[in-house]
This record gives C-alpha cells, sequence and structure tokens, in this order.
C-alpha cells in the first residue's frame, strides 16, 4: 500500500512537472526533452520472445511514428509503453521505460493512474455503450471530482481538442455508437484527452477509417503534438511521413533505424529501412 | 535484400524514366555536335537541323516531366526511388536547356553566315571547348545511367576546364576587338557562342552532381570540390 501510495505521489508529482509541454518559443528552443526514455527492453509473450533489446527516447510535444511489416513489434512496444501488456498473463517486459525519469516497469506502479498519464487510442473505435458526454465523463470520473459546471466545461473541452465539439454538441445525449466510424475515433481521442494524459498512444488509428476521416484524424494529430506526446504505430507509410516528427522502423522485434522523418523518408541510413520504404519489402 | 519493388509496374515506371531521360540526353547531345559542325563548317542547312529539331527536345522534356509527376501521384516514392524523381525532373530541365543552348550556337551561327563579314577572329578555344561540352554531357548521361558517383565527381571536376577555355577565349576576344572595332559585332556574336558551350558544360556538371544525390542521398551543388569528391566516394 505503500509502495502503491509513493508510486501514486510520483505519478502526480509528473502530473505537475512535465505532464506538459511548454508551447511558447522561450521553451521551445531549450534542448529537448524526452518523455520517455526506453532502455534495453526485452518483451516476452511466454517463451517467444517478442521484442530484443528495444533502445530509444520519444521527444516530448512530438508525433513518434512505429512502421514496420506484421509482426515487427510495433505494437508490442506501444503497449509496454502504458503496461497494457498487464492486462494479459504471460506476457512479460525487461528493462526499463523510463517516464519523465520514473522507471514504469519497476513493480508496485499504479496503473490505472499510469494509463490516465499515458493513454491510449486504439485501431478499432470503442466508444462505451453510452452517451457521448458519458463516454467523456466516465474516465474523468475515475480521476477528479468535479462539479457538474466542470464537467460540461472538461466534456466540451475535450470535444473541441479532438475537433468533435460542432458535429456532438447538440446530440450529448445520444450513444456514442451512434456516431460514424470516424466520429467514433474522435471521441476516443477526445476520452483519452479528456484526463489529460501528457502521451497519447495510437495504435493504428486510422487503419478502420475513410480517407476523410482519416485525414480529419491526422489534421488532429498535428494540433495535439502542440500540447501532448503522441506516439502512433501506422501500417500506412504514408502517414508516418505525414504526421510524424521521428520515425521508428522496426523488424522482427528489433529496432532497425530511428531518426527523424525527412532523413527516413529522403535518405534513409539502413538499407534494410529503405528496401522497406520503398516497397523493395519481399 | 530484394532490388525490385513488389510492385514490379513500380520499377518499370521507374526504369522508364532513367531511360527516357538517356534517350534526352542522346537527343541533346547530337543537337549540340551538329550546331557544332554547323559553326565549324559555317554550314547555313546544319544550323536550320538544330533549330527545327528544337522542338523536339522541348517535348521530351514535357513528356517526361509528365511522367514523373504521375510516378510521384500513383506511387509515392521514398528515399532513393524519391531521389531518382526528383533528379530526373530537375536533370531534364538541364537538357533542355542545354538544347536551347545548342539552338542558341545554331541561331548565332546562321546570323554570321548571313552577315556575311569576314573576319580573322582564331575559335579554336570555342572549337575545343564544344567538343568538351559534348564529351562531358555524354560523361555525366553515362554516369546517370550506371550511377556512377565516381565518374560524375570527374565530370564536375572537368567542367572547369571549359570554363577556363572560356575565359581565356574571351580575354583573346577583346584583345581582337579593341584592335578592330569592326569585328565587334561578330565577336559579340561569337562571345554568345562561346558562353553557349560554356552553359552547356555547367548543365553536364549539374546532371553529374544529380547522380551523387540519387546514389549517395547527399546534395552536392555549391559545396567544395573536396567535399564532393568525399561524398561520392562515401561507401
Amino acid at each position: 500500500m505503500m509502495s502503491n501510495m509513493k508510486t501514486m505521489f510520483d505519478l502526480n508529482k509528473i502530473d505537475g512537472q512535465g505532464g506538459k509541454v511548454e508551447t511558447t518559443n522561450q521553451h521551445s528552443e531549450q534542448a529537448a526533452i524526452n518523455a520517455l526514455e526506453v532502455r534495453n527492453l526485452n518483451f516476452f509473450y511466454g517463451a517467444f520472445q517478442g521484442l530484443k533489446n528495444i533502445n530509444l527516447d520519444i521527444e516530448q510535444g512530438k508525433v513518434t511514428a512505429f512502421i514496420g511489416p506484421s509482426g515487427c513489434g510495433k505494437s508490442t512496444l506501444l503497449r509496454t509503453l502504458n503496461r497494457m501488456y498487464d492486462l494479459y498473463p504471460g506476457q512479460r517486459a525487461e528493462g526499463e521505460i523510463n517516464f519523465y525519469g520514473q522507471n514504469i516497469l519497476e513493480p508496485g506502479q499504479d496503473l490505472n493512474l499510469l494509463r490516465s498519464r499515458i493513454g491510449m487510442v486504439f485501431q478499432k473505435p470503442t466508444p462505451f455503450p453510452m452517451s457521448i458526454y458519458e463516454n467523456i465523463a466516465f474516465g474523468v470520473r475515475l480521476y477528479e471530482k468535479l462539479s457538474r459546471s466542470e464537467m460540461d466545461e472538461r466534456v466540451e473541452w475535450a470535444l473541441n481538442k479532438a475537433a468533435l465539439w460542432t458535429e456532438a454538441k447538440d446530440k450529448l445525449n445520444q450513444s456514442g455508437l451512434s456516431l460514424s466510424g470516424g466520429q467514433q475515433q474522435r471521441l476516443c481521442i477526445a476520452r483519452g484527452v479528456a484526463v489529460k494524459p501528457s502521451v497519447i498512444l495510437l495504435d493504428e488509428p486510422t487503419s478502420a477509417l475513410d480517407p476523410i476521416s482519416t485525414g480529419k484524424i491526422e489534421e488532429l494529430i498535428n494540433e495535439l503534438k502542440h500540447e501532448y506526446t503522441i506516439a502512433i504505430v501506422t501500417h500506412n507509410m504514408q502517414q508516418a511521413a505525414r504526421v510524424s516528427d521521428y520515425t521508428a522502423y522496426m523488424y522482427l522485434g528489433s529496432l532497425v533505424e530511428y531518426g527523424k522523418t525527412d532523413e527516413i523518408f529522403i535518405k534513409p541510413k539502413r538499407k534494410e529501412t529503405e528496401d522497406y520504404i520503398t516497397g523493395r519489402f519481399g | 535484400m530484394p532490388d525490385k519493388h513488389l510492385s514490379s509496374q513500380f520499377d518499370a515506371d521507374l526504369n522508364s524514366l532513367s531511360s527516357r531521360l538517356l534517350e534526352m540526353g542522346g537527343l541533346v547531345e547530337s543537337q549540340i555536335a551538329t550546331a557544332m559542325r554547323a559553326f565549324t563548317q559555317m554550314d547555313l542547312d546544319t544550323c536550320n537541323i538544330v533549330i527545327e529539331n528544337e522542338k523536339l527536345v522541348n517535348d521530351l522534356e514535357i513528356q517526361i516531366d509528365l511522367a514523373c509527376t504521375e510516378v510521384i501521384a500513383r506511387r509515392q516514392p521514398t528515399a532513393r526511388d524519391l531521389r531518382l524523381v526528383m533528379a530526373v525532373s530537375k536533370a531534364i530541365t538541364n537538357l533542355e536547356r542545354a538544347g536551347d543552348e545548342a539552338e542558341r550556337v545554331a541561331k548565332r551561327t546562321k546570323r554570321l553566315i548571313e552577315s556575311g563579314s569576314p573576319h580573322n577572329i582564331n575559335v579554336a578555344e570555342i572549337r575545343l571547348s564544344g567538343q568538351m561540352a559534348i564529351t562531358l554531357l555524354r560523361r555525366s548521361l553515362d554516369a546517370f545511367a550506371r550511377l556512377d558517383t565516381v565518374a560524375a565527381a570527374e565530370v564536375v571536376a572537368e567542367d572547369r576546364q571549359i570554363d577556363e577555355e572560356f575565359r581565356g577565349f574571351v580575354r583573346k576576344l577583346i584583345t581582337y576587338m579593341s584592335e578592330d572595332p569592326h569585328i565587334i559585332s561578330t565577336g559579340l556574336d561569337m562571345l554568345t557562342i562561346a558562353k553557349a558551350i560554356e552553359r552547356i558544360g555547367d548543365h553536364a556538371k549539374n546532371i553529374a552532381e544529380f547522380v551523387i544525390y540519387i546514389a549517395k542521398g547527399s546534395d552536392v551543388r555549391h559545396i567544395p570540390h573536396e567535399d564532393l569528391v568525399r561524398e561520392a566516394n562515401k561507401q
């Protein structure tokens, strides 16, 4: 119990200190701050090793994209970043994932609090079977006691952040499931944003969406990165090229190359990366 | 790792860009050679052939540029594929301009023939640099075909010799014109021809620089020659 409380205290400290990205010019000129630092990370599905000695930094206030063929470990890596894998028995991670200096792989973490700090949006939209309003308020109530008017404000704020307010403001009491696929995905992003995380993990957020909805989500990613750190897994290389600042290419559980997106897509250092992004991967 | 794309049509599209660039290069090379023959022999008919064929060069530029746009629209090329498409698009602009310079040589030669004014200007430098420009363009296209960065670096170095021939000719021309003001009009036509050839050398050099860009990913324009050579030799 004590260790849980200590962890919660530390995570709350993160909320107060490093949880938000400074956006003023004065601060943006400072040296880069890493929201997450992955060190010597190995991950196992039972006996199978899904990730092999991963080392990388995820910079605060930037979009980091993970690309690679199916089964390369990119989603696995994303799922370690907020310990989503803990929900499944037999899966374990070794190494360090430092979230603003604190190793979240250490035992005794408050995982619910961690996941409110590092939110996640999945491939398929997963709205709760409740009203649009409640979809957002539900998560907020777990962490904060807000008055009705404060909650109204928070819902409006989150829907605005997810560029859904205009479309949803007149039907807040309708079921979240009544929205289109693209709107549902933005509702899920609003739900994630509502608890004011510092990192948002997006696991193929647009693979089930049409091009217009995809465009809206990509625009949203561009907006959100001013205030949040974003890590996105995508099968769509052009999407990685469009939305991300940094790109990581993974293959067979290893990180092959990691660098600025412009460099990866114009002049990658590794031939394996070049073969993959140019479509020579066979 | 395989060198072919999963999409064989993509391979075919990229190969077609390269081969059409080489086809255009061959045409421009022949235009320059014909223009130089017209100049050396002071032959009006040969001048007209160059002027007539110039539109073929222009048409090829438009066609290849369209093909580049189509590849970008359909394939969203990345890395060396993207560099190839960008470089082809820029190299054909250089080829088209080299073609313009060949036409300029032909037109000025035509004017010299039609004016009929005698002169005793020694044009050895023009003939020599004309041959050098043709050779340089051919070598830059060979380097492109083989993505041979070392050969490309040599082309860049040798363009300096053409520049030197041009400067030598200008010095000589100034002497001629100050001694005999009557040949100033002819001298200016000669100067335009010499300048056109010097520009063809520059275009060949630019194409050679694109070869290094495609193969190594480094933009070597406007950098010291030693740095360019280092990039060209980089593994």
